[in-house]
């Protein structure tokens, strides 16, 4: 992995990295339509599925960043697209964190911040999402 | 207690909302608290006790008080009874196993778990005897086993009555037995499911008619959903002879302790209420218990308080509930009631001895002690004096966390300890 005859090899994500990394689309955004559904029902089991499917999205988040960071770090030229990708990937988890501390609320005291955090990591995590897996095209314009 | 202060830190620093900011807060008591207004930082302040030995030390009581362990090793020694001829009964247990529905429930029952005894709960009564009365109890035996997670007591005329987590169940006692003579008969099932709160504390009218047992919510403030606090939160009227019973008062989040007042057989109890409102939300009480009351849980607290987090929300509920007697302290964790009698000194002749097991959803801890709450023509009058102490240490370190109080008729003051596992007996010096 020192050869660099392909500098944008390591900003493309692996198959495991980009695994974790689209998963964290239908987690969030799952986590999304459960808030949208205990807020339109007030059915409390919504707001424990949301609760869940944040913290599946924590979990693929975080190692997705531990995987982008490794990238970076073993990449030649740190600056561009994989560095906007590994800051949004992060902003993403840590507003993900919020919003898990925002669920462990009990009952509708989740609503409305939960429901519109909820909404903003997702938008997050498919903006991340699509500049990760579209890495490949950066380096190769120098 | 890294954990705990990593993560208070940690929301510290992402400072989103309302955090902190509950250095002076003050822990206002008596039957007119103020209320601040509710408040929740990112993450719910918790301080979980730090458990440590005893050693040589001893809890504090006032000037003109002794203190005595009468018995040690115990197995979750929750609530205690007196019977007539002097001989102590131990309700020792652990019940509830409530479903962990959020990660939350999973962090946060692992992190409350490390302020509680490690020791398994012991299902059974276990019986204390002092044949010379010289204060020491040389006898300790299991009086009946394999119960479930027992916790209330009461007795009249040779009848024993255990409240299970599940069920209540009559012992025939005759005077001077030491172990029961059979297995006991089934008076009434308790709604059992789920148990998120399982004590089910319990007393008896004088007459020994009647039977009333407390019966806490399934959730702190309806996190469970609504379907679930069906027949929870309240106390029932348990017809002694038949089982048959009825809901007596209603919104009670969590009677943990019913004792009846001698002179009048008024019912009294004391009620944890919920959590995550702040530390000086919402008040733990003392009151009488009107038959037919409403006092508020899940809709309202300390009167006509609306507590939104209960949705879809009943305004009607609010407009009904009624304002309980007495502010014990917001978070203190009331687990024991009992009223005095003039034996125990002019001070104390006079009110209710309350054990309060100590809090978690607090910066600064409260609780962790019994106190004394002097009453005047059968109502609560003036300031709670504290009457055992030291159970939280000046170093931080806990040692004891009481739960039921019994006043002896011999004049004493019976404390279970649940963390150390001791019975501890406080008694006049002569």
């Amino acid at each position: 992995m020192t050869v660099t005859t392909h500098p944008d090899y390591r900003y493309r994500p692996g198959p495991l990295h980009a695994m974790l990394l689209a998963g964290t689309v239908p987690l969030f955004l799952g986590a999304l339509l459960s808030d949208i559904a205990y807020y339109n029902s007030f059915q409390i089991q919504w707001a424990n599925f949301a609760a869940w499917l944040i913290a599946g999205g924590l979990l693929f988040a975080g190692l997705a960043l531990l995987f982008a960071l490794a990238n970076l770090i073993g990449a030649q030229r740190k600056a561009g697209r994989p560095v906007v990708y590994l800051l949004l990937l992060l902003v993403t988890w840590v507003i993900g964190l919020i919003n898990a501390f925002e669920h462990a609320k009990d009952a509708w005291a989740v609503m409305p911040a939960g429901l519109v955090l909820s909404a903003v990591v997702a938008v997050l995590a498919v903006i991340t999402a699509w500049l990760g897996l579209s890495n490949l095209r950066s380096g190769g314009e120098r | 207690m890294k954990t705990v202060s990593a993560l208070t830190t940690l929301s510290m620093a992402l400072l989103l909302g309302a955090c902190g900011g509950e250095a002076d807060t003050t822990l206002e008591r008596g039957p007119d608290p103020k209320l601040p207004e509710p408040q929740r930082g990112l993450l719910p302040s918790m301080k979980i006790a730090e458990p440590a030995e005893w050693g040589d030390k001893l809890p504090t009581v006032p000037d003109g008080f002794s203190i005595t362990a009468i018995a040690t090793d115990l197995k979750i020694p929750r609530q205690t009874l007196v019977l007539p001829n002097g001989d102590i009964l131990v309700a020792e247990g652990r019940g509830g196993n409530a479903a962990k529905l959020k990660p939350k429930d999973v962090i946060a029952s692992y992190i409350k778990a490390q302020g509680n005894t490690k020791v398994k709960g012991g299902n059974r009564l276990t019986l204390l005897r002092d044949a010379d009365g010289d204060g020491t109890y040389e006898t300790q035996t299991v009086f009946a086993e394999n119960l479930n997670a027992p916790y209330g007591l009461a007795f009249h005329e040779g009848n024993l009555y255990v409240a299970n987590q599940d069920a209540v169940v009559r012992f025939d006692y005759q005077d001077g037995q030491t172990q029961a003579s059979g297995e006991p008969a089934k008076v009434t099932d308790l709604p059992k499911e789920i148990n998120h709160h399982w004590t089910k504390a319990m007393t008896i009218s004088p007459d020994g008619r009647y039977l009333y047992v407390g019966i806490g919510s399934n959730s702190n403030i309806g996190e469970r959903g609504m379907e679930v606090e069906a027949d929870r939160a309240l106390v029932w009227q348990i017809d002694a002879e038949s089982g048959m019973h009825k809901p007596y008062a209603t919104g009670l989040r969590n009677p943990t302790a019913l004792t009846i007042q001698p002179e009048t057989g008024q019912l009294w109890a004391v009620v944890n209420e919920r959590d995550e409102l702040g530390p000086d939300l919402v008040p733990d009480y003392l009151t009488s218990v009107q038959e037919g009351k409403f006092y508020g849980w899940p809709y309202a607290y300390w009167g006509q308080n609306a507590d939104t987090r209960v949705q879809p929300h009943k305004p009607e509920m609010v407009d009904i509930t009624i304002k309980p007697d007495y502010a014990l302290g917001s978070h203190v964790a009331a687990l024991g009631v009992d009223f005095s009698i003039p034996e125990m000194g002019e001070q104390f002749a006079n009110g209710v001895f309350v054990g309060e097991h100590g809090s978690w959803n607090r910066d600064n801890p409260v609780g962790y002690k019994v106190i004394f709450v002097p009453f005047a023509d059968g109502r609560p009058a003036g300031e709670p004096i504290d009457f055992a102490t030291g159970f939280r240490g000046e170093d931080g370190k806990t040692r004891g966390r009481p739960v039921g109080v019994t006043v002896d008729p011999k004049g004493a003051l019976i404390i279970a300890d649940d963390l150390s596992n001791t019975i501890w007996r406080v008694t006049r010096n002569q």
